[in-house]
């Protein structure tokens, strides 16, 4: 399993909740690393149901988002599922005004999320 | 010979708050990635200093640091021998942030709407759009190389 600088990886039974380390997700080599970790989850480990929690995430640049969206392509392709729980109203406002609140699975929070994949 | 000013110039000097108390600062980053933390950190606090509530800040910080990051990556092309001139401005009714770069410009009418259906999925192309959306008022110069950005805030009641 590839050691991860960015995330922390759990299991709660199938899915696997992925939490950010970083407070503020702007660093563009920090980012350009994070990628990394979120395709490696899909690509290498070949995990098919993926929680991202944003608790503890205070801001992220579109550099990030973009991130996200080529993670969620990857998992589609990989016929896996992804939702995200526990955003903060500000970077929930980001997803709103950039219409990917339509193309994400968004739930209010971790709990509410596991069962969304039951 | 006078200059001609473009409309972003003479906009910001009409546009200069009377608030002596004002904060304002001028900074040239460097073209490398990061260099946005050199500033960043500053108009934070004195954005919490004047007043500003964290929903603006997080609005603020945002655009800042989009247009920050198109002067160094899409505009200087992360070149060393080029700078990015950030000037800030912080009242506790207006901010304002003027980013210049030395690139060859941009045409912000080009860039393609990332809400459409088919831009969806593409990964990049929101910076531009999320500074239009949170900051007040947003111009670019003729040439495209700089952008100024002003979020105001109604004075506090009573």
């Amino acid at each position: 399993m590839a050691t991860h600088r960015r995330i922390d990886v759990s299991k709660i039974g199938d899915v696997s909740i992925v939490r950010f380390l970083d407070k503020k997700i702007l660093d563009e080599a920090g980012i350009l690393e994070l990628g990394t970790e979120l395709f490696g989850l899909v690509e290498q480990d070949n995990r098919k149901s993926l929680l991202l929690n944003f608790s503890g995430v205070e801001f992220l640049s579109s550099a990030a988002l973009g991130k996200l969206i080529t993670l969620d392509r990857k998992v589609k392709s990989h016929k896996g599922r992804m939702k995200m729980s526990s955003i903060r109203p500000e970077i929930l406002e980001v997803f709103q005004i950039t219409k990917l609140n339509k193309i994400f699975d968004i739930r209010k929070d971790e709990a509410e999320a596991i069962s969304a994949f039951e | 010979m006078a200059q001609k000013k473009t409309p972003a110039e003479s906009s910001t000097e009409a546009a200069l708050p009377a608030d002596a108390s004002a904060w304002r600062r001028e900074i040239e980053l460097p073209s490398e990635r990061g260099a946005s933390r050199l500033i960043m950190e500053e108009l934070l606090e004195q954005l919490g200093l004047h007043g500003w509530s964290p929903s603006d800040i997080f609005a603020i910080h945002l655009a800042a640091e989009e247009a920050i990051v198109n002067g160094i990556v899409h505009g200087n092309k992360l070149d060393p021998a080029k700078i990015v001139r950030v000037a800030c401005v912080v009242s506790p009714t207006l901010a304002r942030i003027e980013v210049t770069d030395e690139g060859a410009g941009f045409d912000p009418g080009a860039v393609p709407d990332c809400r459409l259906e088919e831009r969806l999925e593409a990964p990049g192309g929101r910076g531009v759009m999320l500074m239009r959306t949170f900051m007040t008022r947003i111009e670019y110069n003729a040439r495209g190389n700089r952008v100024l950005m002003e979020k105001q805030r109604p004075p506090a009641e009573g």
